[in-house]
């Protein structure tokens, strides 16, 4: 159909996983990818790695951004791996986890199927450059 | 690629499977190439869903009330589709869709399918989107569909007219009494819900939107019943006076609908049930006074409409380009050299002689 003209919006999802309260990065995030010109959906605070998953699928996110303080990301984000992974959206949403991450766990994160990490400092362009180039393509 | 992909996704989402949905709706959303195939494709399978429109100004409680009803429709053990329309930037396009976090009562239920969309920036392009979207929950075989928007413009209107019965939530003192004659959003409700009944001024909500009702001699009840004083099914308020038509040895009177107020109070689920059986009753009234039929039909005229002028639209957006630009048309206008009548009648020349001159 020649009349069907694309229009490509970068979809994300920002979810606040696990226990911590604080979510100011998580709300800095999601205005810079809205200013971006991204469509962002907000997970609100206290999500089980259920509902991050839910969420992806059904809104088909290109990007799934974590933000975890807590320091359980060692348990929490292979749940939420895992869940695409059952539903098929493993393959095509990029994943990216923000927070307190040491050093020595980002390894373990990056086997398991995050796609990178922005700790803090990260200057706000980076991350918005690093999805703007690797957002998958739907198809 | 084509047609073998998209036939492909739409046997998966006939099979029920979610990812194969939530990837027709974005197809959808973003009219990625094949797209309308799809939407043909599932036409045939659709038609089964029954479709409540919400809107509302913002903080009105609409996503708390809708986590509350699909909680409600879940227990009676029917499958729900939720589309929630929230407003994009207009330069910028981004959006932050927020409903999502008030799904509290649902999470983890896949058989509550909700999705968020906005806006995208195109004229009309919205209702489309969304009557699309709704086609699909509807043909994966979602019971109920319910279209979540702001009531903020004549967008947001559209898309909520594409549903069978349309919800206005109401905010306790939203404003004096001149509020409720203005024309727009309050003309569209089949049902009035105050919210946050426990707030102060409920009441007085409640009986300034009875007021408003009974005053306004719906312009629709005329026009499709030539009937005044309407009387409602199901009314539990006991109001619907009778005129002096109803006295008259006429045949039984085509049944009307005078529009319902419910109170509510979405965090509490308090005022649900009562809400849903003012739908119920409003969905008998739809398919017993053949208003069902007729607006499936108006829905689809005007369907086809928004998508001639879409498709025109964007024939001559492009006989624009090839004619170097509306820019250069613009200057023009601006030194006074031609005008927009001009301009306009010199464009659609070609079109209008092609159509024109079929008729031999």
């Amino acid at each position: 159909m020649s009349a069907d003209s694309e229009q490509r919006t970068i979809r994300c999802l920002i979810a606040k996983v696990g226990l911590d309260g604080h979510d100011r990065g998580a709300h800095v995030i999601s205005r810079a990818f809205r200013d971006a010109g991204f469509e962002v959906i907000y997970s609100g605070l206290h999500r089980a790695p259920d509902e991050i998953i839910q969420a992806t699928v059904q809104e088909d996110v290109d990007v799934l951004g974590i933000s975890i303080l807590s320091g359980a990301h060692n348990t929490l984000v292979p749940k939420v791996m895992a869940g695409l992974e059952e539903y098929g959206a493993a393959d095509d949403t990029l994943v990216i986890v923000g927070g307190i991450i040491p050093e020595e766990d980002r390894p373990g994160l990056l086997d398991e199927g995050v796609d990178a990490i922005f700790g803090p400092g990260t200057p706000m362009q980076e991350t918005i450059d690093f999805v703007k180039e690797n957002a998958p393509e739907r198809t | 690629m084509g047609q073998a992909v998209e036939s492909d996704l739409v046997e998966r989402l006939l099979d029920g499977e979610h990812r194969a949905l939530a990837r027709v709706i974005t197809k959808i959303e973003s009219q990625s190439p094949g797209y309308r195939d799809i939407v043909s494709e599932i036409h045939a399978h659709t038609g089964h869903a029954l479709v409540v429109g919400i809107t509302g100004s913002p903080g009105a409680g609409k996503s708390t009330l809708v986590d509350k009803l699909a909680k409600h429709y879940r227990d009676q053990g029917e499958t729900v589709g939720v589309i929630a329309v929230d407003p994009s930037s207009p330069y910028t396009g981004g959006a932050v869709l927020g409903d999502r976090i008030r799904m509290a009562s649902n999470v983890g239920d896949m058989d509550v399918f909700f999705r968020s969309m906005s806006a995208r920036g195109q004229l009309g392009g919205l209702s489309t989107a969304t009557a699309d979207a709704v086609k699909a929950l509807d043909a994966f075989g979602k019971d109920r569909i319910i279209i979540e928007t702001v009531g903020a413009g004549q967008n947001e209107v559209d898309v909520v007219k594409t549903a069978d019965t349309v919800v206005v939530l109401v905010q306790p003192g939203s404003g004096d009494d001149v509020q409720m004659l203005k024309a727009g959003i309050l003309e569209i409700g089949d049902v009035f819900v105050v919210n946050k009944a426990d707030m102060e001024g409920a009441s007085r909500t409640v009986a300034e939107l009875e007021e408003m009702i009974h005053l306004r001699d719906d312009p629709r009840a005329n026009l499709n019943m030539g009937h005044h004083g309407a009387e409602a099914m199901g009314d539990h308020h006991g109001h619907g006076e009778h005129t002096g038509e109803d006295q008259d040895d006429e045949p039984e009177p085509e049944p009307v609908w005078t529009p319902q107020v419910v109170e509510t109070i979405a965090t509490t689920a308090e005022g649900i049930d009562e809400l849903v059986e003012t739908l119920s009753d409003h969905y008998t009234y739809l398919a017993e006074s053949g208003e069902l039929d007729e607006k499936a039909r108006q829905r689809a005229a005007e369907e086809i409409r928004q998508l001639l002028r879409s498709d025109v639209n964007r024939l001559l957006e492009r006989e624009l380009d090839d004619r170097g630009g509306i820019e250069d048309f613009a200057s023009a206008v601006v030194d006074k050299e031609t005008d927009p009548y001009a301009v306009t009648e010199d464009v659609l020349e070609p079109l209008r002689d092609c159509l024109e001159g079929r008729d031999d």
